[in-house]
This record gives C-alpha cells, sequence and structure tokens, in this order.
C-alpha cells in the first residue's frame, strides 16, 4: 500500500546514487555537475597529447628551414605547446582543450563558474607532479579515490572536469484522456508518473507493460488498462495543453 | 498551478534568455546586457517552482541546464591579467616576497648554501668535481670558458640570430625549471628541496671547478648579468613550492585541502614574478653576458643589476601610496 503522508510533499529528494556534485548558488538553487572519471580524461589527455605533438612536428619542419632563428622560436614554442597549450585553451575557450572538446567535456571551478587565470596555471603546472614518477600515476590514484575525481591539480587549483551537458529532448507525451488521481501523488511520485509517460518512447512495449503493472492493483485497474491510466494520469498532471 | 500553463507562460523568457546566453557564451568582452541578470534570477525562481511543485523530470532538467549556462556566464571571471599587470610588477610582486620571508629565506639557504659549500669544496678539494659532474660536461665547460679560446668558444663575429636561438633555449629550459621547482613542491616540499640542492650543487661545482683552474674571469664576468634575475627566480620557485609543501604539513585550522588551495592561489602569483624575472634573465643572458665587453664593466653592470634586484625586492611597494 503506497502511503503519502502530507508532511513529505516537501521533504528533499534522497541524494542520486550516482556521482552529481551540487553546487548551491547564491541564488539558493542547487545546479547538478557530473564530473567526469579517468577514463574519459585519459583519452581526451591523449588527443590533445595527439595534435600537440601533430601540430609541433609540422612546425619543425617548417622551422628546420630558417637555421639558427629556427631553433629559436622552435625552443620557445616548444615551451609554449608543452606549458601553455592547455591553460590558453581552458581560458580563452569556456574550459574546453580540444580533446576535451572532443570528448564532451570541460573544466570548471569547484563552484561551477568557468576557469580563470589562476586557476588554470595551478591545475597545469601541477600537472608536473601528476605525471610522476611515471605515466600520470600519481594522478590517475587521486583521480580514482577522490569522489569527484579530482587529480592532484584540481585538488590545489579547486576545479573540476565536467560533462558539458547535452541540451534535453523533450518528447510529447502519449495522447490518453486527462485522468484525476485517485489519490494524492508525492512529489516524487508525480515525477515518476510524468517520467513514465516522457520516455515511454525509449522503452520497449513489454517493458512499458511489466512496469505500468507493478501499479495496477493501487490503481484499481486491470493490468492490461494499467498503461492508458498512467498516461491518463500524467495528462491530468501536466494540464491542458 | 498545472505544468503545461506554466511552460506557456514562461517559455518565452527562457528561450531569449537562451539566445542571450548563446551571445554571451560566444564572446568573452560583449558588455552585459541589461536584462541578463534579472532574466537569470527569474529563472531561478522558476526552476525552484518547477522542483517544489514537482513538474516532469525533463522540463526540471532543461531549466537546470539554463541555469547553469546562466550561472557561468554571470559569475565568470571577467578580469584580464593584464589589466592589474603594472600594480603587480610595482607593488604586488615585492610585497608578496617579503610577506613570504620565510619560504624564500628557506629557500634561499637551501640553494645558495648548497652552492656556495660545494662551490669552496670543489675550488680546495679539485678532484671533487669528478663526483659530481661527468668528464664530457667538465671539458665541454672547459672548452666555452677557455680564455684562451676566444669568445666562449664562438667566433667573435656571433650572428643575431644565434642570440636569437639561444633566447629562446634559455627561455624553456630556465622556465621549465623553475615551473618544476615549484610544482614538486605539493610533495610535502620535497620535490623543490630536491631541486634547489640539486641546481645548487650544480652550479657550485661548476663555478668551483672553473675558478679553480683559472678560467674564473670569463665564466664570472659571463654570469654575474643574468644570475641576478634567474638565482633569484630559482629561488622564489622554490620559496613558491615550499609554501605549497608547507600548507600540507602544517594546515593549521583548515583542512589539508583548503590550506592546499590557499597556498595555490597565492604561490601562483609568486610564479608569475618568476616568469618575468626568467624572462629579463633570458634576454639578458643572449644579448648582454656573451657580448663582447671588457670584464670590468660586465662587473659593473652585473653588480648594479643585483643591487636593482634586491632593492626592488625590498622596497618596492612599501609606499603607502603604493598602487594597489
Amino acid at each position: 500500500m503506497l502511503e503519502t503522508p502530507a508532511l513529505q510533499r516537501n521533504a528533499p529528494l534522497p541524494p542520486p546514487l550516482d556521482t552529481r556534485y551540487q553546487v548551491e548558488t547564491p541564488e539558493g538553487i542547487d545546479l547538478p555537475l557530473r564530473p567526469a572519471g579517468l577514463v574519459p580524461r585519459a583519452l581526451a589527455f591523449a588527443i590533445d597529447l595527439g595534435i600537440r605533438g601533430l601540430v609541433l612536428g609540422l612546425l619543425f619542419f617548417i622551422l628546420a628551414f630558417f637555421g639558427e632563428l629556427g631553433i629559436g622560436l622552435g625552443s620557445i614554442l616548444l615551451f609554449m605547446v608543452s606549458w601553455w597549450y592547455m591553460v590558453l585553451f581552458e581560458v580563452l575557450r569556456q574550459g574546453c582543450s580540444p580533446g576535451k572538446q572532443l570528448m564532451g567535456l570541460r573544466v570548471v571551478q569547484d563552484d561551477g563558474r568557468p576557469i580563470g587565470w589562476s586557476a588554470s596555471l595551478i591545475r597545469n603546472l601541477l600537472r608536473f607532479v601528476d605525471m610522476l614518477p611515471f605515466g600520470y600515476a600519481f594522478g590517475a590514484i587521486s583521480c580514482l579515490q577522490h569522489p569527484a575525481f579530482k587529480r592532484l591539480g584540481d585538488l590545489a587549483a579547486g576545479t573540476l572536469v565536467v560533462y558539458r551537458e547535452q541540451p534535453v529532448k523533450r518528447p510529447a507525451l502519449p495522447s490518453a484522456p486527462p485522468l484525476r488521481t485517485p489519490f494524492a501523488l508525492s512529489l516524487n511520485e508525480q515525477r515518476a508518473v510524468l517520467g513514465f509517460a516522457e520516455r515511454q518512447a525509449e522503452l520497449s512495449q513489454a517493458r512499458v507493460d511489466e512496469l505500468a503493472a507493478i501499479l495496477a492493483a493501487p490503481l484499481n485497474v486491470q493490468p492490461p488498462r494499467s498503461v492508458a491510466q498512467l498516461n491518463g494520469i500524467a495528462r491530468g498532471l501536466l494540464g491542458p495543453t | 498551478m498545472k505544468q503545461s500553463l506554466f511552460e506557456n507562460r514562461h517559455q518565452g523568457e527562457w528561450e531569449q534568455l537562451s539566445r542571450q546566453l548563446d551571445q554571451l557564451e560566444r564572446s568573452r568582452n560583449v558588455p552585459q546586457s541589461s536584462g541578463f541578470p534579472q532574466a537569470y534570477r527569474r529563472l531561478c525562481q522558476h526552476l525552484a517552482l518547477a522542483q517544489a511543485r514537482g513538474y516532469s523530470s525533463l522540463l526540471v532538467d532543461t531549466l537546470q541546464q539554463l541555469a547553469l549556462r546562466g550561472h557561468q556566464q554571470l559569475y565568470r571571471d571577467s578580469s584580464r591579467p593584464s589589466a592589474g599587470l603594472s600594480a603587480f610588477i610595482l607593488a604586488g610582486f615585492p610585497r608578496q616576497v617579503r610577506e613570504q620571508w620565510r619560504f624564500v629565506l628557506a629557500s634561499a639557504l637551501m640553494f645558495l648554501g648548497s652552492l656556495l659549500g660545494i662551490g669552496l669544496l670543489v675550488y680546495f678539494f679539485p678532484e671533487l668535481v669528478y663526483s659530481l659532474l661527468d668528464a664530457d660536461e667538465i671539458s665541454q665547460l672547459r672548452g666555452m670558458y677557455d680564455p684562451a679560446a676566444g669568445h666562449l668558444g664562438r667566433s667573435i663575429e656571433r650572428a643575431a640570430s644565434e642570440d636569437w636561438a639561444m633566447f629562446g633555449y634559455y627561455i624553456m629550459h630556465n622556465i621549465g625549471i623553475a615551473f618544476q621547482t615549484f610544482a614538486s613542491g605539493m610533495m610535502f616540499g620535497l620535490g623543490s628541496a630536491f631541486f634547489l640542492f640539486f641546481n645548487g650543487l650544480t652550479i657550485g661545482a661548476v663555478a668551483g671547478h672553473l675558478t679553480q683552474i683559472g678560467f674564473g674571469s670569463t665564466f664570472w664576468s659571463f654570469v654575474i648579468g643574468h644570475g641576478a634575475f634567474e638565482l633569484t627566480a630559482i629561488v622564489l620557485a622554490g620559496a613558491a613550492g615550499l609554501h605549497l609543501g608547507w600548507a600540507l604539513i602544517a594546515p593549521g585550522r583548515l583542512t589539508r585541502g583548503e590550506a592546499l588551495r590557499l597556498a595555490a592561489r597565492t604561490s601562483v602569483s609568486m610564479i608569475a614574478g618568476v616568469m618575468l624575472f626568467l624572462l629579463i634573465a633570458a634576454f639578458i643572458e643572449a644579448y648582454w653576458s656573451s657580448s663582447i665587453v671588457s670584464p670590468a664593466t660586465k662587473y659593473t653592470v652585473g653588480a648594479s643589476l643585483w643591487l636593482l634586484v634586491l632593492s626592488y625586492l625590498t622596497f618596492a611597494g612599501r609606499g603607502r601610496h603604493a598602487p594597489e
């Protein structure tokens, strides 16, 4: 039997069972960020490394024709590319180096703001420590044991690598005559019913029936009718369009 | 209020805000369009309402994404590093060096102590140099600084392009070392201490050896000018690294993570000053130190550069009305 005590209506939702990281803004709302784990970050770094290698190889090839001047320019370029590539991209391109862009990641500060010069400089200078003693070992260990997957540079700079948000597609609800709920729904239940209606198109028919059948008894209908019943309730909750 | 009514009523506002955000995200320097903060705060209110009324997750998610984008644009760091540069050079950097005098002192003792100590040891016990440096390196050094071999072992008519090549090399090499010295301080300061000792030992051994075999005049007149900036910069980079390490060893009343974040934020501006010093050093090293001037002139200029650097770090930015 489902209980719907009125007191629980505005109770906070239980913490989600995932790695989401909540940022509370000065406006008093919680914004969820989704930190990225070791593998996508390593891939993004590998892509960046490849791009840097290609660019340097190409430039050295061209600079080789300029003799001494080329060596000087080449050294400066090597310095710029090895220490400043990440910093410049992260600060000037909203936290995305090309590798992160391809992997759908970005760097933000702990409070969700875009990264600035000093934070980016810190996290990229301390990359040197993350690479010790070989092959990013310290960085990988730190990343794997931290709840928000921070490497040492991120810890010191107070930054976070998160997934960039993809735009949400809003499917139309399946059409059904709007119904009133037979009993008052709690917020979570209300959202669950709406979610069921919205995501129906993504599920197989058998799964839809199976899910709806769970609620057949409380809704007081025969299991085959429960899908239509739930869609009707969802329509009723949504209101006239 | 039913969800669809709510959506119909505010859809227009959200779309307008989204267009504003597109514009703000595309360029860094757009002046904040007048309605943006108000529109963003209204969106935050809508989001809170949507959550409290149990509207569908997809609507809440959409609003949350919009709010996140708005948050990032409203609170983005719009300061440009060039804006505070002159104040930083005139007052901020020397003030910070004085504020961190404990770390600067510790770092200077490690670096200069090992440099002087090993320099004197090598000077008085010449065979020691072979346990510190390769025989190859030593013969290369002797060739470079041999007074009989002309100008630093190169032709007198050194082409401008060669100066330029060395300039690039010095920038890459020296700033790289400074960055490593700083960053490795995160290992409880041990890394910075290692780099300070190691560089001190190498430089000390070279100096002691060359002086002992009588190449002193070419060596000292070469290094005195840019040494003022270069050695100071290494000491300051080490100090910034030790600061990081100390924040981990003795965080005081903060958590270690918080102490580390605060230390990193202050020491990174020290590193900005170090970079500036090393750029100047690379310039002097490539264009002045290797030029053909009598050693006496080089000593005079070098001494005044040392005086300049030390008095800059000691006295600049002390005035009450110094630029903030």
